[in-house]
């Protein structure tokens, strides 16, 4: 039980929208070990992005327990959350997400400066992350002078820099072509053979086939959890 | 930490969209500017009128007996001023029972002056003010010699035709000789030049220098007043206190001598330096009371100038909060980060008033005659305005900002 990084037991999402309340997630138990390398698919309206929100703890469940790395997250407070986020979790996004007017360094540096670390060590973390996704020479690049594919790792570099207990993507390579796609998902490989734990949500199941172990979810519920022999894992 | 790293963002900010910051920070521009210009050139303006105006005017611990006041602080009305010229003048005997009654030492000099041509050597200078007077208005009036000598008292009483002149006579007519011992003429009289005075500078533009000073009963006399009388009668006491009683001391004296009865009131006047500045100061409390409303109003319509491009800003920036909350920034780290934002917007804009405030102050005085006098603690008070104004500012728009649900904000485009 104790190497289980991620323990959730049925959890539920109700939205009120107006009058109408949507069960986005009705009783979902899933639990990550440790180095797991998972991908959660499903098609749109199955409650995939539910869950990933709710895994990354910017949402908090409607009932159930979400407990991360030792910790029950789901009746946490938003700062107690925010906190959690930036020491637990390493997001990436389909959309990269980074700041356009700071450089790679600057970006990558961001969850230090919210982590409250002092100049000095943030910058040689950041390097060091970033070395790590093989930019080491496009440091003071800014968002727009990378290629997709470079502007996702920059993104895998800040989402790497707190030494998350979890790597979560949602669709990384929906932005990217299938060369630059195979790129990132090497990244990832190499990153799950170093100990990481990935979490990827994807509706594309080329991509998926990359993860160890496959969770498909259906109108708010598990509806397949499978091991991928193919996968990097097995 | 975190501070340091807002003030960053906030600059680059600034600096990739100078003309929208520009313009958001125009208001605070103003106000500042305003605030400094005015009370520099007010500050400026009350050292000139205690400094120069009233102790080059009327002297230091000084006043001058009058039929009527010299420099009144506007509002007379037509019956007050007829009033006052049917007044009586200022006669000898008046003069000589105010300079022997009076218990307090003091020195005293009988005072008339005109407008009158001064020749020498063919070259003529117009309209000089010739001033008749006794030997002590060198002391009263502080005028340092710059050469040769003062008339002498017993010159004085004798009407010895001698004079002292002020330095644009020394300057225009004797261009470069020493006035020293040539002999002039006043409207045609003959006058030895004994002394030169130091330059005394200007007032508001108007030379204080272009003056002749004689004995009071020499000569030109007869021009400069009618015999008997006396434009003003100067009074120096030692100290400001001393000229108190002084005042009360000649009014006792010129109401015996007048027969007023008590519930006459006085005939005459007695211009002190500070009843010369009397309208001045009304006219700096009236702006030091304007210039607080004009500050705000101008720093209101500045914190709403900036507390909208705030909103905008939070509005566009949406995603960007979404990521920084995706990365751990907790509510109050957004809300630090745009009440910095708008503060350092702010006091930029309150550094560029402190800018322009100055240089305008510096414009007055190198185009004025008022010496415009930077006040620090107007400078101070403008950077804490600039602070206040932008953390004002910035307080609703980054409360929105952190609130926003960080799903809602990282789905924006």
């Amino acid at each position: 039980m104790s190497d289980l990084v991620i323990q959730i037991r049925d959890l539920t999402r109700v939205y009120e929208m107006g009058a109408e309340t949507v069960q986005a997630l009705r009783g979902v138990t899933i639990g990550i070990r440790r180095n797991e390398y998972v991908a959660i698919m499903g098609p749109s309206g199955s409650g995939k992005s539910t869950l990933m929100n709710l895994i990354g703890c910017l949402d908090t469940p409607t009932s159930g327990e979400y407990w991360l790395n030792g910790q029950e997250v789901s009746r946490m407070g938003d700062d107690a959350l925010a906190r959690v986020r930036n020491r637990e979790i390493g997001f990436v996004f389909q959309t990269f997400n980074l700041l356009p007017r700071a450089t790679a360094l600057q970006n990558v540096e961001l969850p230090l400066v919210y982590g409250g670390i002092g100049s000095r060590e943030r910058k040689q973390r950041a390097t060091e992350a970033l070395s790590r996704v093989g930019l080491a020479d496009r440091m003071d690049h800014r968002p727009n002078e990378l290629s997709g594919g470079q502007r996702q790792r920059v993104a895998i570099a800040r989402a790497l820099v707190n030494r998350p207990a979890i790597l979560l993507a949602d669709e990384p390579t929906g932005n990217l072509d299938s060369a630059t796609s195979e790129e990132i998902m090497r990244v990832f490989a190499s990153l799950h053979a170093q100990g990481q734990t990935v979490i990827m949500v994807t509706h594309e199941a080329d991509i998926a086939a990359h993860a160890a172990r496959v969770v498909v979810l259906r109108d708010g519920r598990v509806a397949s959890d499978t091991v991928n022999r193919q996968g990097a894992a097995a | 930490m975190l501070i340091r790293d807002a003030i960053g963002e906030a600059l680059q900010t600034i600096r990739t969209q100078k003309l929208k910051s520009f313009f958001s920070l125009v208001g605070v521009l103003i106000g500042v500017t305003f605030l400094i210009a005015v009370v520099s050139i007010v500050q400026g303006m009350n050292v000139y009128m205690e400094d120069r105006f009233a102790n080059k005017l009327v002297g230091l611990n000084t006043f001058q007996l009058r039929r009527m006041p010299n420099f009144n602080s506007g509002n007379v009305t037509e019956d007050e001023w007829r009033g006052w010229l049917r007044r009586p003048r200022i006669n000898y005997a008046e003069a000589a029972a105010v300079q022997t009654r009076m218990k307090t030492p003091a020195i005293y000099s009988r005072w008339c002056s005109d407008n009158l041509p001064v020749t020498w050597s063919g070259k003529t200078a117009k309209q000089v003010d010739v001033w008749t007077a006794d030997a002590d208005i060198f002391r009263i009036k502080n005028l340092d010699l710059a050469t040769g000598r003062m008339f002498t008292p017993q010159e004085a009483r004798a009407g010895v035709p001698v004079a002292v002149v002020g330095w644009d006579l020394t300057d225009r007519l004797f261009q470069g000789v020493d006035p020293v011992g040539k002999e002039i003429a006043i409207e045609g009289l003959p006058f030895r030049i004994v002394g030169t005075v130091q330059k005394q500078g200007s007032l508001f533009g108007i030379s204080l220098d272009k003056f002749v000073l004689v004995p009071f009963d020499s000569p030109v006399h007869r021009y400069a007043c009618r015999l008997g009388f006396m434009d003003e009668f100067h009074v120096q006491a030692k100290s400001a206190a001393e000229m108190k009683i002084t005042l009360e001391e000649t009014r006792e004296t010129m109401r015996i001598e007048r027969r007023l009865r008590p519930q006459q009131e006085d005939n005459f006047a007695m211009q002190t330096a500070e009843g010369a500045l009397e309208g001045w100061n009304k006219i700096s409390a009236i702006l030091f009371t304007a210039l607080p409303a004009l500050v705000s109003i101008s720093l209101l319509v500045a914190c709403i100038v900036i507390m909208n491009i705030i909103l905008i800003a939070v509005a566009e920036r949406t995603l960007e909060i979404g990521i920084r909350k995706a990365l751990g920034a907790k509510r109050r780290e957004i809300l630090a980060q745009f009440i910095v934002e708008s503060a350092t917007l702010s006091t930029l804009g309150a550094a560029l008033g402190i800018g322009t405030g100055i240089g305008l102050a510096f414009l007055v005085r190198a185009t004025t005659p008022l010496p415009a006098a930077i006040a620090p603690w107007s400078v101070g008070l403008g950077v804490f305005l600039g602070v206040v104004v932008g953390m004002t500012a910035g307080v609703y728009p980054a409360s929105r900002a952190a609130r926003l649900d960080p799903i809602e904000a990282l789905r924006q485009e």
